[in-house]
């Protein structure tokens, strides 16, 4: 059923957050009608980063396109170009080496955890408390070094390639790793005893923002939106690709739904992410990096559709070829778009400083939704 | 620095102006300069992927706060420069306008990223991005990169404070007529 | 329920449709009238269960357009493809934003950037682009000199 559209009577407040505004989540405009400090509806004007990635790729080859996906959603760069390296590998039947599976896995780990921190610490300020931004940013720089020695590039790396990954590992890499992975452990308890046992902290998150099952469905969320209301969705589960279905992890569920729930799901998804690397760092195989691949890159006639577990939830990636060496049509289905639709249904009745905490556990990144 | 215009007509000789005022006001513009650029403070605006290297440089390994960069103001009347960190489309154009037009004097831009300099990755085949922030607001500094590491950041920051210490404006830099006063 | 049972049993709930070979799931194409009800009886039939729309788009074949829709099931894990044939000059087709709620903001982005009305939506105007906007920029035919830099 399609909810009441809410109609503004008199003495309502019509009024605007952003574009610009604390530069957290990129720049989304709401527009939203309050009843004295309770919100009737939010209406988000999105488009102020509208790139036009979409219509851009159609003139770029398939080795040309990855690049773009890096800035989407910056966050999860490797696990875009992850994306990209997978569709061009599933339309040309390419078999990428052992070594490579493992490298690409570990780097998405540590993506996701480093996507974790700075929503860490962008949360904690949205919330009021500044320190957890400096720490989260500690952190988050140690990942950012061992990006950097191996990959090149601290934000936006183009390290994922169709056959492999583009460089071999530092020969500090594990070592570095396992020096982080140490370091993390001790740090996350600490991030626990300030935010996850705050009585502020929980009193102004638990409660706030239920999302139930069935609307979590029907919104199309995914990632841990979804998972702390209970939805399974995680594709490393569900259509496991790479050497995930050789590693343990759990697939963290929430019964929840409200926002305190979405706030555990995504701090014990950071062990998770570190028990996977833990299973894998010591045991790389020896081989090649690339598989042989030819120089000029063309997908067969036909559709082809690659899903992938970003930080945010679900990034799949629908190509319409035509047997040429661009793309005639690209999709990217972004999980942020799918998630911010569901916010209006979320923050009604709930008082201003409530959508705040709200916005901030569902992890946006706003050119990822715009494109 | 202007000739003064009101100079009595029947004048013996000419009136030969002291490039930068007289002592006292050459050496007031100095200090003034010098407190200006080691205390702006910038507005919170990043749009994309150079927004978290702007919140990187204002982290705890990269300290911007250590050149008077302190307090982030998120309202631009308190704003002395604005860092555009990410690509300018043209629905966010009149937005960045009337950021600029509420700042003010004097006011500073820097140019961060490839995406602000010229349009960056998307200059080509897109209908919706504005190729330059320069196209909306005159820029003083711009910095290359996609996105540039913080220290190439503190680098223009630094260039910005050298700039604005040694009084020249934008225009006089662009005509070569230094008139500085040391 | 694998692809084949699929094949066998969707005529049942959509008569009149027709399915492609090939691809990685089941492709069904799809009259424009006939979609409200097929896609009411996509997510309502037990057995079927397609609660979970993750993709919407469409495609612009240079004589006619289609609308793609990627369907899940959250329940049986199961995947198809809905296609829909659209007439160039006057693409409308019906909503389903009652059916699957993801679809409001789905639909809007298709409507701006191809052209496409869909009829009884709750709220269809411009969403990523400015709000006055000539054309629809992800047609082949576009063509914007002032903005577009051929490479």
């Amino acid at each position: 059923m399609i909810e009441e559209v809410a109609t503004t009577e008199q003495g309502d407040l019509v009024i605007n957050i952003g574009p610009q505004h604390p530069a957290t989540h990129g720049v989304l405009h709401l527009v939203i009608t309050l009843n004295g400090e309770t919100i009737k509806k939010v209406e988000p004007h999105l488009g102020y980063i509208h790139r036009s990635i979409e219509k851009m790729c159609e003139s770029l080859s398939y080795r040309q396109f990855i690049y773009v996906t890096s800035r989407m959603d910056y966050l999860s760069s490797h696990i875009n170009n992850h994306a990209c390296a997978m569709l061009v590998e599933k339309g040309m039947q390419i078999e990428i080496p052992e070594r490579a599976q493992y490298i690409r896995v570990i780097m998405d780990e540590l993506t996701r955890i480093a996507s974790h921190q700075l929503w860490w610490g962008a949360m904690g300020m949205d919330i009021g408390a500044f320190t957890p931004f400096f720490l989260a940013f500690r952190e988050r720089e140690m990942i950012n070094s061992i990006m950097e020695e191996t990959c090149g590039a601290r934000l936006t790396m183009n390290y994922m390639v169709p056959g492999g990954v583009m460089a071999d590992i530092h020969p500090n890499f594990c070592r570095t790793v396992k020096e982080f992975i140490t370091h993390f452990k001790s740090k996350i308890d600490e991030y626990d005893t300030l935010l996850t046992g705050n009585v502020i902290f929980q009193n102004r998150m638990k409660g706030v923002g239920i999302l139930s099952k069935e609307d979590a469905i029907s919104f199309g969320c995914s990632g841990p939106v979804a998972r702390a209301s209970g939805v399974k969705c995680d594709i490393r589960k569900l259509y496991p690709y790479e050497v995930y279905d050789k590693v343990n992890f759990e697939e963290i569920l929430a019964t929840e739904g409200d926002s305190f729930a979405r706030y555990n799901v995504r701090l014990l998804e950071m062990r998770e992410s570190m028990r996977i690397i833990e299973q894998l760092i010591d045991n790389i195989p020896e081989g090649d990096i690339q598989a042989k691949t030819k120089a000029v890159l063309k997908l067969p006639k036909g559709e082809f559709y690659t899903r992938i577990e970003t930080a945010r939830g679900e990034f799949g990636i629908y190509v319409v070829s035509e047997g040429g060496t661009t793309p005639y049509r690209i999709k990217f289905r972004s999980p942020g778009f799918s998630n911010l639709s569901a916010l209006d249904h979320m923050v009604r009745g709930q008082k201003l400083g409530d959508m705040v905490a709200i916005m901030g556990t569902l992890d946006l990144v706003i050119p990822d939704i715009d494109r | 620095m202007d000739v003064n215009p009101k100079a009595p007509a029947p004048f013996p000789g000419e009136v030969i102006q002291t490039p930068g005022g007289g002592i006292l006001v050459s050496r007031m513009d100095q200090v003034i300069n010098w407190a200006r650029s080691n205390s702006l403070w910038p507005l919170v605006f990043g749009t994309s992927c150079c927004a978290i290297e702007m919140m990187s440089t204002a982290a705890a390994k990269y300290d911007w706060s250590r050149f008077g960069f302190e307090v982030a103001r998120a309202t631009p009347r308190q704003a002395d420069v604005i860092i555009i960190a990410g690509t300018i489309v043209n629905k966010m154009a009149p937005v960045l306008k009337r950021l600029y037009d509420q700042m003010a004097e004097p006011k500073y831009v820097i140019a961060m990223g490839a995406c602000a300099t010229s349009g960056g990755p998307f200059f080509y085949n897109t209908y919706s991005v504005v190729k330059g922030a320069d196209h909306i607001i005159p820029v003083d500094v711009y910095i290359a990169g996609c996105p540039p590491r913080p220290e190439a950041l503190i680098h223009a920051m630094l260039s910005l404070q050298e700039k604005i210490k040694s009084g020249m404006t934008r225009e006089q830099i662009k005509m070569e007529k230094p008139e500085q006063s040391f | 329920m694998t692809r084949e049972e699929l094949q066998n049993s969707l005529p049942d709930l959509a008569p009149g449709a027709t399915f492609e070979e090939g691809g990685e799931w089941l492709n069904m194409n799809v009259t424009a009238e006939s979609w409200k009800a097929v896609s009411h009886a996509l997510k309502f039939t037990a057995g079927f269960d397609f609660d979970y729309l993750f993709c919407l788009t469409c495609v612009d074949w240079k004589t006619h357009l289609t609308m793609v829709y990627h369907l899940t099931s959250t329940t049986h894990r199961h995947n198809m493809v809905v296609k829909i044939k659209l007439d160039r000059t006057k693409p409308e087709v019906e909503t389903v934003c009652d059916t699957w709620r993801t679809a409001e903001f789905h639909e809007r982005e298709v409507f701006e950037l191809f052209g496409v009305v869909f009829l009884n939506h709750p709220d269809l105007r411009n969403l990523i682009l400015p709000d006055v906007w000539d054309g629809f920029p992800l047609r082949k035919d576009y063509e914007d000199p002032i903005n577009m830099i051929k490479l």
